[in-house]
C-alpha cells in the first residue's frame, strides 16, 4: 500500500485524531470527581490558609467543618440573599455581571469562640489572574489574616504575593477609617500614605502589586453595606 | 532474538550513564532546571517522562510501518501530546499539590527534546520490545539526573530532603545557615555542570 498518497495521509490523519479524541474525553471524564473534589480541598485550605490555620497533615474537610459555621451568600445591598451556597460561587464568573447583580460570598466562621469573617476577592496580576480571602475581625474592620494566591506571575517577583513575608504584613491594618471604607494600600517600599492603613508592595513586582491594591479596592469594595451594619 | 539480549540491554542502559540524554546530549535542560529545587516534584517529572517516552516510543515503533512519511513528526507529536494529557490529568485526580507545583511543566513535556529525539531517531527505525526498552532507558536517565541535582540543592538549599528536616536543630544553633542560592535556578545549571564534568573526568573516552 501506498504510504505517501494523499488519501492516506488525510484518512490516516482523521482515524488518529479521531481515536485520540475519544481516549482523552473518555479519560478526562472518568477522572472528573476526584479533580472535582481536589479543587474543592484546595479551595478549603486556601480559605483556611487566611485564618492562619495550619493544615499541613490535617484532615482539611474535618477541620473546615468545625470553623465554618455559616457560608452566606450577600447582594450589594449587604442583605442575606441565601444561608448556604457561597463555598460553590465561582469569583471569575460573579466578576463578569454587573455590579449589582452580584452574588457576594461571605464566609462566617468560628476561631476560639471568636467570630471572623473571611471575603474573598479577584482580580488581575500582570500576567494573568489573583485572588485572596481576607479574614476580618467581628467588627469588619481589622484584618486578622489574608492568603493571595496567582495563576502565572513571575517567580521571584510578582509570585511573592504568596510569600509570608508580604502576607503577614495585613495582619492587624484597618481597612475602615471612622466608619468609612478606605481599604488597604500597597505602597511602594519606603512610601506612605495618608488617607488610609497601608503595606509595601513587592519590589520589581509593581504591577502585581498594583494588582492587589485594585482587588483589594474594587473586591472588598463591593462588601460596603455589609461592612457598614 | 531473546528479550534481554546483549544488544537489548545495552539499549536500556547506555541511556543511565554514559549515553545520558541530559548530561551527554544536553537535552531536557530546560524542565531539569525549573523542578529540581525540590526533591518531590523532581521524581514526579522524572517519572512521568519515563512512562510518556517508554508509551511514546512503544505506540509509534507499533505504528512506524504505517505512518505517512510526511507527516510522522505529526502523528508524534498527537501522540505525545495525548500521553501528556493523560498523564496530567492522572496527575490533578491523585497527586493535586504537586501537579499545581509542577503546573505548567507538565503540559511542557510534549516540548522536552528528548521525547522526539527518541521517536524520531530510535522509535520509527526499531522494534516495539527495544523502543520500550530504549524509552525507559532514557527516562530513566532523565530522572536520575533530575533527582541528583534536586538532592543536592533541596539538601543545601532548605536543609530538607522530601520536605524531612535531615539537618537538626543543633546544627543551625551553631551558626549554619541553609543556602538559599541554592533555591535559584541558576544553581541548577551549575550542579549540572559538575556532574557533566565528573562523568568526563570519568570516562575520557566520552570527551570528544
Amino acid at each position: 500500500m501506498n504510504t505517501n498518497s494523499n488519501t492516506y495521509t488525510i484518512v490516516y490523519a482523521s482515524v488518529m485524531v479521531i481515536i485520540v479524541a475519544f481516549l482523552l474525553a473518555f479519560v478526562s471524564s472518568s477522572l472528573k470527581d476526584k479533580q472535582t473534589a481536589n479543587e474543592e480541598l484546595d479551595k478549603k485550605k486556601q480559605i483556611l490558609a487566611s485564618l492562619n490555620v495550619e493544615t499541613k497533615g490535617a484532615d482539611v474537610a474535618d477541620l473546615y467543618s468545625k470553623i465554618v459555621k455559616k457560608e452566606l451568600i450577600l447582594s450589594v445591598d449587604g442583605t442575606i440573599k441565601a444561608e448556604t451556597g457561597a463555598f460553590a460561587i465561582d469569583s471569575k464568573a460573579e466578576n463578569a455581571k454587573e455590579a449589582k447583580n452580584r452574588s457576594l460570598p461571605l464566609f462566617v466562621c468560628e476561631i476560639d469562640g471568636i467570630t471572623k469573617y473571611v471575603l474573598p476577592v479577584y482580580g488581575a496580576g500582570l500576567w494573568g489572574p489573583i485572588w485572596g480571602y481576607i479574614a476580618l475581625d467581628a467588627d469588619k474592620s481589622t484584618v486578622y489574616g489574608v492568603y493571595f494566591n496567582h495563576k502565572g506571575e513571575t517567580p521571584g517577583l510578582g509570585a511573592e504575593i504568596t510569600s509570608t513575608a508580604f502576607k503577614s504584613q495585613f495582619k492587624g491594618k484597618q481597612i475602615s477609617r471612622e466608619g468609612n471604607f478606605t481599604s488597604i494600600a500597597i505602597v511602594k517600599p519606603g512610601k506612605s500614605d495618608n488617607a488610609r492603613d497601608y503595606v509595601n508592595g513587592i519590589s520589581g513586582g509593581t504591577i502585581t502589586s498594583q494588582g492587589v491594591d485594585a482587588m483589594l479596592q474594587a473586591g472588598l469594595g463591593q462588601y460596603v453595606n455589609f461592612l457598614k451594619k | 532474538m531473546s528479550l534481554f539480549s546483549k544488544e537489548n540491554r545495552e539499549t536500556f542502559f547506555s541511556p543511565l550513564w554514559k549515553n545520558n540524554p541530559v548530561t551527554m546530549q544536553v537535552l531536557g535542560i530546560c524542565s531539569a532546571l525549573a523542578v529540581t529545587a525540590k526533591l518531590e516534584p523532581a521524581l514526579v517529572m522524572g517519572l512521568s517522562v519515563t512512562i510518556i517516552v517508554a508509551v511514546a516510543n512503544l505506540v509509534i515503533s507499533l505504528l512506524r510501518n504505517t505512518i505517512p512519511n510526511r507527516i510522522r513528526i505529526i502523528v508524534q507529536l498527537v501522540v505525545v501530546a495525548a500521553l501528556v494529557t493523560i498523564v496530567s490529568e492522572f496527575l490533578k485526580a491523585f497527586a493535586y499539590d504537586v501537579s499545581v507545583e509542577l503546573s505548567v511543566f507538565i503540559g511542557l513535556i510534549i516540548t522536552n527534546c528528548i521525547l522526539m529525539g527518541r521517536l524520531e531517531a530510535f522509535a520509527m527505525a526499531n522494534g516495539p520490545w527495544a523502543s520500550f526498552l530504549d524509552g525507559l532507558g532514557n527516562g530513566f536517565g532523565y530522572a536520575t539526573i533530575l533527582v541528583i541535582v534536586a538532592a543536592i540543592r533541596e539538601f543545601l538549599g532548605s536543609g530538607t530532603l522530601l520536605g524531612k528536616e535531615i539537618i537538626g536543630k543543633e546544627i543551625y544553633e551553631l551558626g549554619y545557615m541553609n543556602n538559599g542560592l541554592m533555591l535559584l535556578a541558576p544553581m541548577a545549571l551549575i550542579i549540572l555542570g559538575c556532574i557533566i564534568w565528573f562523568q568526563r573526568a570519568k570516562n575520557p573516552e566520552l570527551n570528544d
